[in-house]
């Protein structure tokens, strides 16, 4: 191992710690928005595993999001079912319904499939009012916050945000797992060379379909978790531009990188935020310039301009203690 | 039996117009193997500058050739400053730059024009023509014609002229084209202008029906995906006729299949796309792409 890794290890711990203390320092709107932050980096860290890692290009990433957050809502609403089951549940609905929708996708290459799913994001809003049994049709479904258990002494929005942190822990320690092991070089395999990967005998096929199917999961459970902190559901919030603000977060974060999800969930939640004050357009036109500006300049993004940094000033380090 | 007439003719209308932005996303596609995702949200801002010069008093058909000269040089400098530094990059580059131009046309837009619709002129009377027992409306035959004109003038400066035979070299083999003397870059640039022009003629003859404001294109351009798809994203000619079946079948099916209805329609789209890209990958009239390893 280099020197100056040893830091590195450090840094997972360290940031888990500052996020147990968090809910104590802020008000609970801050929290309500760093809630927001766990639950979109688990949902990036989904997409980044299919479009980083596996270089399958998805445009419709809401798409899942929707499915796991009316899960959830539905089985609340309907079966009364208590919401700690609803998570699992929904994650488990995406890996089946993401594992289906990879199976075409095998046959879609690079831009096809980008074109499938973008239709995909297009058409969901539509299909969510079509089944209004179900889904509440345009109106969406109101929930109520999930109570935290009482003698903890927790306020509803510290104990949501201590279950997605909960969440986003387990689901980043089996994603970095997954990805670290063999089958995340044959992931990456397929994406840099689906031939030579094949000729190694890695079944491209499976793989990628599983890989479709585990990201979906990963993105389910985010809209699960969604659906619990703003307690409400409705069609008009999982429009296309949901799916490209995903694809903005894996860009501006980095891909193929795992903290790269983290940075990218910051991104998404707070810098519009601040763009809002301009306009009401300014945070789109600003996504869409950093966007193409990252492309240019930065295209491994903030993680991987991290590391390129990081492992620059340890050679310098070195060389100056050389000399 | 009229109803069905009626509707087949609105559907060639419709059908016309996804046709000819399905026609500018294959042309792009046959340049520089691109899909351009903001082929849409181009013809969309070429419909608002139309807007406000007729706001400003110019008559019709100034503005919409002048809407044409502006788009045409829109699309031009598009490939010029965005396209051009990522032409040789990988797929995912290329889908996420024509990405962030799709979210910036479409925010600039709705910054510059407010997201509220407004309704737009047709250059066509409003009284419907009768032939027979059957009511027509201007719009829509004017609509179909003024796309069967420009596929026409398409169609003759490709096959008649100097520029667009070095245009048609310079996307099949630009090594060769080259060592001619063809200025290959223009020649995708100037595919990139012709595409935002014929996008521009699309998104004014559809904001009449459609009303026009900044989103209005998304459901467009997945119909024209889905008509670009199914006629081959490798035949220009086939696009077209691709537009004008899933125009005619959006409503027949609209009208005619009760569950469907209206409210699934992009839906109706996103299965088409699917079961094309399933069954024949090529389309109808598509060439097999053949990929040395």
């Amino acid at each position: 191992m280099r020197r100056g890794q040893g830091w590195l290890r450090a840094i997972p711990p360290a940031a888990l710690a500052l996020g147990c203390v968090l809910p104590f320092l802020l008000s609970n709107f801050r929290l309500f928005q760093f809630t927001q932050v766990g639950i979109y980096a688990i949902a990036l860290l989904g997409l980044n595993i299919l479009t980083g890692y596996n270089g399958q290009i998805s445009l419709g990433h809401g798409a899942f999001y929707a499915l796991g957050a009316y899960t959830t809502a539905i089985m609340i609403d309907k079966w009364n079912v208590p919401y700690g089951w609803t998570i699992p549940v929904a994650g488990l609905v995406c890996l089946a319904v993401g594992f289906l929708f990879g199976i075409p996708a095998l046959r879609l290459e690079g831009l096809y499939l980008a074109l499938a799913t973008f239709a995909l994001a297009l058409a969901v809003p539509q299909i969510l009012k079509y089944f209004e049994y179900w889904t509440g049709g345009s109106q969406g479904i109101v929930l109520s916050k999930p109570e935290p258990p009482l003698g903890l002494g927790l306020s509803p929005d510290q104990w949501l945000y201590f279950v997605t942190l909960g969440v986003l822990v387990v689901l980043f320690v089996l994603g970095a797992n997954l990805l670290r092991g063999r089958t995340g070089r044959a992931i990456v395999a397929i994406r840099d060379n689906p031939i030579a990967a094949q000729a190694m005998g890695v079944n491209s096929a499976l793989y990628k379909s599983l890989t479709f199917g585990v990201s979906a999961a990963y993105t389910g459970v985010a809209g699960a978790l969604s659906a619990l902190a703003i307690a409400f559901v409705a069609p008009d919030a999982f429009n296309v531009f949901l799916s490209i603000t995903f694809l903005v977060g894996i860009v501006i974060g980095g891909l193929a990188s795992i903290s790269g999800a983290i940075f990218g969930a910051l991104f998404i939640q707070f810098v519009p935020n601040w763009a809002q004050e301009i306009s009401k357009a300014a945070p789109w036109a600003m996504y869409g310039i950093f966007l193409i500006v990252f492309m240019y300049v930065m295209p491994r993004g903030i993680a991987g301009s991290l590391w390129l940094a990081w492992t620059r000033l340890a050679r310098v380090g070195r060389t100056g203690r050389a000399g | 039996m009229e109803i069905f007439v009626q509707q087949v003719v609105s559907g060639l209308a419709t059908g016309g117009i996804y046709g000819s932005v399905a026609l500018a996303l294959v042309m792009i596609y046959q340049a520089t193997d691109v899909v351009n995702f903001a082929q849409g949200e181009m013809a969309m801002f070429s419909t608002y500058l139309a807007w406000s010069m007729l706001n400003a008093g110019v008559p019709y058909w100034a503005a919409f050739f002048a809407t044409l000269a502006v788009a045409f040089v829109g699309g031009l400098a598009i490939e010029r400053v965005v396209i051009r530094p990522v032409e040789n990059a990988p797929v995912l580059t290329i889908v996420i730059v024509c990405i962030g131009l799709l979210v910036i046309l479409n925010s600039v837009a709705g910054w510059l024009y407010s997201y509220i619709q407004k309704p737009f002129p047709s250059p066509f009377p409003a009284k419907p023509f009768k032939i027979g027992d059957i009511f027509f409306g201007a719009h829509d035959l004017g609509a179909l014609g003024v796309t069967l004109l420009v596929l026409v003038v398409l169609y003759v400066f490709f096959r008649y002229t100097t520029l667009g035979l070095a245009m048609r070299a310079a996307a099949q083999n630009p090594v060769s084209s080259r060592l001619c003397g063809i200025r290959v870059g223009w020649m995708l640039a100037l595919g990139w202008g012709f595409a935002a022009l014929v996008g521009a003629v699309a998104g004014m003859m559809i904001a009449p029906i459609v009303f026009l404001d900044p989103n209005m294109m998304s459901g467009i351009l997945i119909y024209a995906f889905a008509s670009a798809t199914l006629g081959g994203f490798t035949s220009p000619g086939g696009a077209v006729l691709g537009g004008l079946i899933v125009g005619v079948t959006e409503n027949l099916v609209g009208t005619y299949v009760r569950f469907i209805g209206t409210e699934l329609k992009l839906t109706v789209a996103l299965a088409m796309i699917l079961i094309v890209l399933l069954v024949r990958p090529s389309g109808l009239f598509g060439r097999v792409a053949v990929h040395r390893v």
